[in-house]
């Protein structure tokens, strides 16, 4: 059930996680490094996240991205570990001077795996895909500035927007490039990647073949298997039996110690762009009240939640932005535990004697236990708290879409989504003027250097005004058989890039 | 006797007819919207509209009714909400798991509990008779999951001879492979199947052995064995068969804690993804296809004991006979 609202988050945010952290496509794992390792090797990595189908404009999910982004599918860029973005099938481009026009060269000799050279046709194509009236790509609003796409010739791309957008290669980077004349792409696919699809089992598993016409490097293995579970006890005990080599992402820390204590297997703890929040309706009394946010926040210790809910993993973080986004800032200083603080804001507030309220909180983990420690925090304070366990699909109604509550908690799993803070209609409600304004500012930018500076001004201003309270960044963990190399340790919810995994004997 | 089949086939159409309506009801008054599933965060009240009318949940329920009816007339369980991609091939699939799975944890519970449950009455002073009631007693207690995890850590974990769950992707083309991913699930629901099963061959026995029939033919000078072979076993049976149909039949259903345990891409994992997601033909393909089922596997059951007791016959078709 978790998964799923993830994967519901996710859509939103689902491409967009996705590449988000993507990664490493090189620089993974390093235990095996030294050793000769087989060049057809099967990798079999285990997951929680099975496709629903295979297209990413058709609801296929989370999932869909992990196995085929990068792997199968590719964009005219794609988005490194670090944030970066680096060209993938776009050899270069160009920006008008106005900022409106993009023309982009591709890259000569790519083939499809049908045998179809790659041309400026298919580029218009996927990215029409994306932006039909039935697509439910997450990143369809976000490239809605299309206004035009032509292809003066087979390797040219001359792309026209309504208005600027400094964020448009970075989108592009979730456009995957598909044969104009793929059918079927449900449940087949037509891409450029180092793999084709060899065999995909619903219910079961997802399996990719190296592809010997690939443009770039050839894939290090000769073909990856992704299994999937419900399960994640399941998932554990085929990385303890060899059926898998490595899972993705483990999703609790009470797993970890029977793989750390085993030395053949490597824990790696990357960085996460999931979010926890507690999430205030700020249009709600009493959190219309910066100083009551703020108070709620001070009193709340971040540190002993994280270490109650993960161990020694995850990060405190004091803004909605994860240190792989560009205009990460470290506030963990603004609105610190402070309980002291706390209780002298609530009275310069009116609320010397506390206050109550509902936490409208989703039935998985870790929610419920995260509510039981707010709930017991802010009692210090004077504080009561209400907790109402809901159904995710409860959340997404009564929260989401009709703002019915006064504080929720969700997880957050995209990058760069702080500016979701310049949406007033957003189901948060925070609603200040000049936050919008440097938001949609930040957006026009002539440079990225303008751009990031812009949205770490609303990066500190969220933060001042608690807006929401970030409780931690979740950690990305990735565990290994000692057998594997190469793989991938950031933002694996979404993207799982397989081509550079090497596997010794 | 072809009165009687015409009959309980009738019965069979208008059950099936009166579990679909309740099933389609049910779905529909759950609560949740299957448009939150297709729609991504940020999606506009005409997105969402848009995502409604396209799986059409936003046309009337008699409408979605009589379409999902028609569409089951002609063999097609319908297209899933959220892949898009036809249910009924999906289904059959994962029949491709289940089916063996539950019909060989039904006869490996049958092959241990029949022996045992005769064993169990016929020795109840013995010790070993005594320990089998015990056994079978402690076995009902015992959840399916927990079992099952017990046996991955002995068998899986520990001694590493057999797979601790999933199932070949290729299916069956390996029927090896195939076999070994079963051993463990049909080890776990036989165990807990024929735990249960003891207990009704137990008092079923025990019914039998202080029988007067079986006195008499004793009396008459037939041994034990050859009075129980000719007397016993059919008598005996009679009540055990219809346990052993809703023993069938519910194992068929509750394969969704084992399938998950051992990670089984089967009909009732194909059912949690479809109840999760509010993917109404997805669950709606696998409830009916489950009813249709149980309801022939009642069929049968009434049938074989019609066939071993002649009096069954006159009773239960009215008498005529």
């Amino acid at each position: 059930m978790s998964t799923k609202k993830n994967v519901l988050y996710g859509t939103a945010s689902a491409a967009a996680l996705a590449l988000t952290l993507t990664a490493c496509g090189g620089s993974g794992g390093s235990s095996a490094s030294g050793g000769t390792w087989d060049k057809d090797a099967v990798v079999n990595i285990g997951s929680l996240y099975e496709p629903q189908n295979l297209d990413n404009t058709a609801g296929g999910g989370q999932g869909v991205t992990e196995a085929l982004n990068g792997n199968v599918y590719e964009g005219l860029f794609g988005l490194a570990d670090d944030g970066k973005v680096d060209k993938l099938l776009a050899q270069d481009y160009e920006t008008s001077a106005d900022g409106l026009t993009y023309t982009f060269t591709l890259r000569d000799g790519v083939k499809f795996h049908s045998g179809k050279e790659l041309t400026s046709q298919d580029v218009k194509y996927s990215l029409e895909k994306v932006l039909a009236d039935d697509s439910q790509s997450a990143r369809k609003s976000n490239l809605e500035v299309v206004k035009d796409i032509a292809t003066p010739d087979a390797r040219t791309v001359k792309i026209t927007l309504s208005k600027k957008s400094i964020s448009f290669v970075y989108n592009l980077s979730y456009v995957w490039i598909i044969n104009s004349q793929a059918k079927e792409l449900k449940t087949t696919e037509d891409g450029t990647g180092p793999y084709t699809l060899n065999k995909w089992t619903r219910g079961s598993a997802l399996s990719l073949n190296r592809f010997a016409g690939y443009w770039g490097d050839a894939a290090a293995n000769k073909q990856v298997v992704f299994h999937y579970y419900k399960d994640a006890t399941a998932l554990n005990n085929a990385l303890l039996t060899n059926a898998v080599d490595v899972v993705t992402s483990e999703q609790s820390p009470d797993a970890l110690e029977q793989f750390k204590s085993n030395g053949n297997y490597k824990v790696n703890d990357g960085d996460s762009t999931t979010k926890l929040l507690l999430a205030f309706n700020d249009k709600a009394k009493p959190f219309t009240d910066v100083k009551v946010r703020q108070a709620v926040s001070a009193a709340i210790d971040d540190k002993k939640l994280l270490e109650s809910v993960w161990g020694g993993y995850g990060k405190q973080i004091g803004s909605m932005v994860p240190p792989t986004d560009p205009w990460y800032e470290d506030l963990t200083d603004v609105d610190a535990h402070d309980v002291t603080k706390a209780k002298k804001l609530l009275t310069e507030a009116g609320y010397a004697k506390g206050f109550s309220f509902t936490l409208d909180t989703p039935n998985y983990d870790p929610h419920p236990t995260a509510a039981t420690f707010i709930k017991s925090q802010l009692a210090k304070v004077g504080i009561t708290v209400k907790i109402n366990t809901i159904t995710p699909d409860e959340w997404y109604t009564k929260v989401y879409k009709n703002h019915d509550f006064t504080a929720t908690l969700q997880e957050h799993v995209n990058d760069r989504d702080l500016v979701w803070y310049g949406n007033p209609d957003f189901y948060w409600g925070y609603d200040n003027p000049q936050v919008s304004k440097w938001v949609e500012q930040a957006e026009e930018a002539s440079s990225t250097a303008e751009q990031t500076e812009l949205l770490k001004e609303v990066n500190r201003k969220t933060a001042e005004d608690a807006a929401s309270d970030w409780l931690y960044l979740y950690p990305q963990i990735v565990v290994a058989n000692n057998k594997l190399s190469g793989y991938p340790l950031n933002g694996l919810n979404s993207q799982f890039f397989a081509y550079d995994i090497k596997k010794t004997g | 006797m072809a009165r009687y089949l015409l009959r309980r086939l009738a019965f069979l159409a208008v059950s099936l007819a009166l579990a679909s309506v309740v099933l389609f009801v049910l779905l529909r008054m759950l609560p949740g919207d299957p448009a939150n599933a297709l729609t991504a965060v940020g999606a506009s009240p005409e997105q969402i509209a848009a995502a409604r009318h396209s799986i059409g949940s936003d046309r009337p329920l008699p409408e979605q009714f009589t379409h999902w009816i028609g569409q089951l007339a002609s063999g097609d369980l319908g297209t899933s909400f959220v892949s898009s991609l036809p249910v009924g091939p999906e289904v059959t699939a994962r029949l491709d798991v289940t089916v063996p799975l539950t019909l060989a944890a039904f006869v490996l519970a049958v092959l241990v509990a029949v022996p045992a449950g005769f064993v169990a009455a016929y020795k109840r002073h013995s010790w070993y008779g005594a320990l089998l009631s015990g056994v079978s007693q402690l076995g009902i207690a015992i959840p399916v999951f927990w079992l099952g995890m017990i046996l991955i850590a002995v068998f899986a974990l520990n001694a590493g001879w057999l797979p601790s769950g999933g199932f070949p992707q290729d299916g069956w083309a390996d029927p090896a492979e195939a076999f070994r991913a079963l051993v463990l699930p049909v080890v776990t629901i036989a165990l807990v199947m024929s735990a249960s099963l003891i207990r009704y061959v137990r008092s079923a026995t025990l019914d039998v052995l202080g029988s007067d029939y079986l006195r008499t033919a004793r009396a008459l000078g037939s041994s034990f064995g050859r009075a129980m072979w000719r007397h016993g076993l059919r008598n005996g049976a009679v009540p055990v068969i219809s346990v052993l149909g809703i023993e069938l039949a519910s194992t068929l259903l509750g394969a969704v804690v084992v399938e998950s345990v051992y990670a089984l891409p089967g009909l009732g994992s194909l059912l949690a993804t479809g109840i999760a997601q509010h993917d109404y033909p997805v669950i709606q393909g696998v409830l009916f296809v489950s009813t249709l089922a149980v309801l022939v596997i009642g069929f049968v059951a009434d049938l074989v004991q019609r066939i071993i007791d002649p009096r069954l016959r006159g009773r239960l078709s009215g008498g005529a006979r």
